[in-house]
């Protein structure tokens, strides 16, 4: 039997945490609970929930950027206005997540901790710049989302140290975005391969600039900076879809598992990449 | 420690384990038999039950988590209008083969009928997404949801 520690306000749950060092973090649940099963009853660590603590949930725009709390459920983010209209790229993700009431319980902020190499989440929140506010006793600190996961269920979490917030900064608007996932159905599974992608065009139709970022197709998510600034000027013709194929293809870094070989998934995740840079055309 | 929740309309208190998954506390300790466990790891939906109006995965939840909150499991769904009506439309269009999924299914469609009373077949699916049927009797099951919409929407017509 192990203890639920169910604190109310973040100040009280930071407090928990210092007391029970040991403690695991319990946001939705959904990974955590099936990880903890066949674990040995009788010296299981306690389990902080924050469940009850109100101020690490929901989305306040702020005049730059977008705070969204780290406890919030994937749910309340798709049917958030707010997230529809600053982080679009987001909520398509969350709708392919999991099923209904697995989004009603899994939250943003346990996705990132998870820093599953396949948290579809990840992808969209690093096209959009996100950073993670992390709150402890001693006060907050914040920093990249991509230099906070470091590796497969690796993040710089510190000891006392819980997500608080994941801040969005308010850019001017993409002209075009796209996230897709590749499963083995189209509820509840884990990705084969999943890809966001942003742009904005020039006025003749040309790429101005470009982001694209993968998830399941490597320790954790993927970005080629290389690709991207190259293709900044590009028409989007023939070659340049060649050129974005065989660039995804040699720059993805994805292993063979139950799901699929990392040849599929190579060509999976060019596949998703050319689809979106041939999709920029008219 | 003592678990008060509300359970079908009636406040219920237990003395259960914290870390009790809730699924074992409302099969085990209270007897409502139910609500399924299908996979125990959150994929196939049948533990699915409403805590506060929302669809949650019993399987995945300890009991302190329901501390405070507003259950509805299967059990309570024939003592709702819109429960019963659904109820009846899986015995109408015989959507219910084995069973085992059944109730995890038609708690995922009260909710789903909740929110869009006259869903087409896709918003269904989608709405059942995360439900299993290991006999796949889908047809039928969306079937009496399409009927149970209908005769929810008919049942609030000014007569």
């Amino acid at each position: 039997m192990s203890v639920v520690l169910a604190p109310a306000t973040l100040e009280e749950a930071l407090s928990l945490l210092a007391e029970h060092p040991a403690a695991l973090v319990m946001a939705g649940g959904t990974d955590l609970l099936v990880r903890l099963r066949g674990t040995t009853p009788g010296n299981a660590p306690p389990l902080l929930s924050l469940a009850r603590v109100v101020e690490l949930r929901g989305v306040v725009a702020e005049p730059s950027f977008l705070a969204i709390g780290a406890a919030t459920p994937f749910s309340r983010i798709i049917a958030d206005p707010l997230v529809g209209a600053h982080a679009s790229l987001l909520a398509q993700a969350a709708r392919t997540m999991g099923g209904p009431a697995i989004r009603n319980m899994a939250t943003l902020g346990g996705n990132i901790a998870t820093a599953s190499p396949a948290g579809d989440s990840l992808p969209p929140l690093f096209l959009l710049d996100a950073r993670v506010e992390l709150a402890s006793l001693t006060g907050r600190r914040g920093l990249p989302l991509a230099e906070f996961i470091r590796a497969p269920g690796r993040t710089d979490l510190r000891q006392g140290e819980l997500i608080a917030r994941i801040l969005l900064p308010r850019t001017p608007p993409w002209d075009r975005e796209c996230f897709a996932k590749i499963g083995r159905r189209r509820a509840l599974a884990i990705a084969v391969a999943c890809f966001a992608g942003l742009a904005r065009l020039d006025q003749r139709g040309r790429i101005a600039e470009i982001r694209m970022a993968w998830g399941s197709v490597g320790p954790t998510v993927v970005r080629l900076a290389a690709l991207e600034a190259e293709l900044a000027g590009a028409p989007v013709h023939a070659a340049t879809l060649t050129q974005v194929r065989r660039a995804v293809f040699h720059g993805v870094a994805p292993i063979s598992d139950l799901r699929a070989s990392a040849a599929y998934r190579r060509l999976v995740a060019a596949n998703l990449a050319t689809n979106f840079v041939e999709g920029l055309r008219g | 420690m003592q678990v008060r929740f509300e359970l079908n309309g009636a406040t219920v208190a237990v003395d259960v384990s914290p870390d009790r998954r809730v699924v074992d506390l409302l099969r085990e300790d209270l007897g409502l038999t139910g609500t399924k466990e299908g996979c125990g790891t959150g994929e196939c939906g049948a533990c699915t039950i409403l805590v506060n109006g929302e669809t949650r995965l019993s399987c995945l939840m300890v009991a302190a988590q329901i501390d405070g909150c507003r259950v509805m499991t299967v059990e309570g769904l024939a003592a709702t209008a819109d429960g019963a009506l659904l109820q009846q439309a899986f015995v109408e269009e015989g959507a219910v083969q084995c069973g085992f999924c059944i109730p995890g299914m038609e708690m995922a469609a009260l909710v789903l009928l909740r929110h869009e009373a006259a869903p087409d077949r896709e918003c269904i699916r989608q709405g059942l997404a995360g439900n299993l049927c290991r006999c796949t009797g889908y047809t039928k099951i969306v079937d009496a949801v399409e009927r149970a919409a209908r005769d929810t929407r008919a049942s609030r017509e000014p007569q």
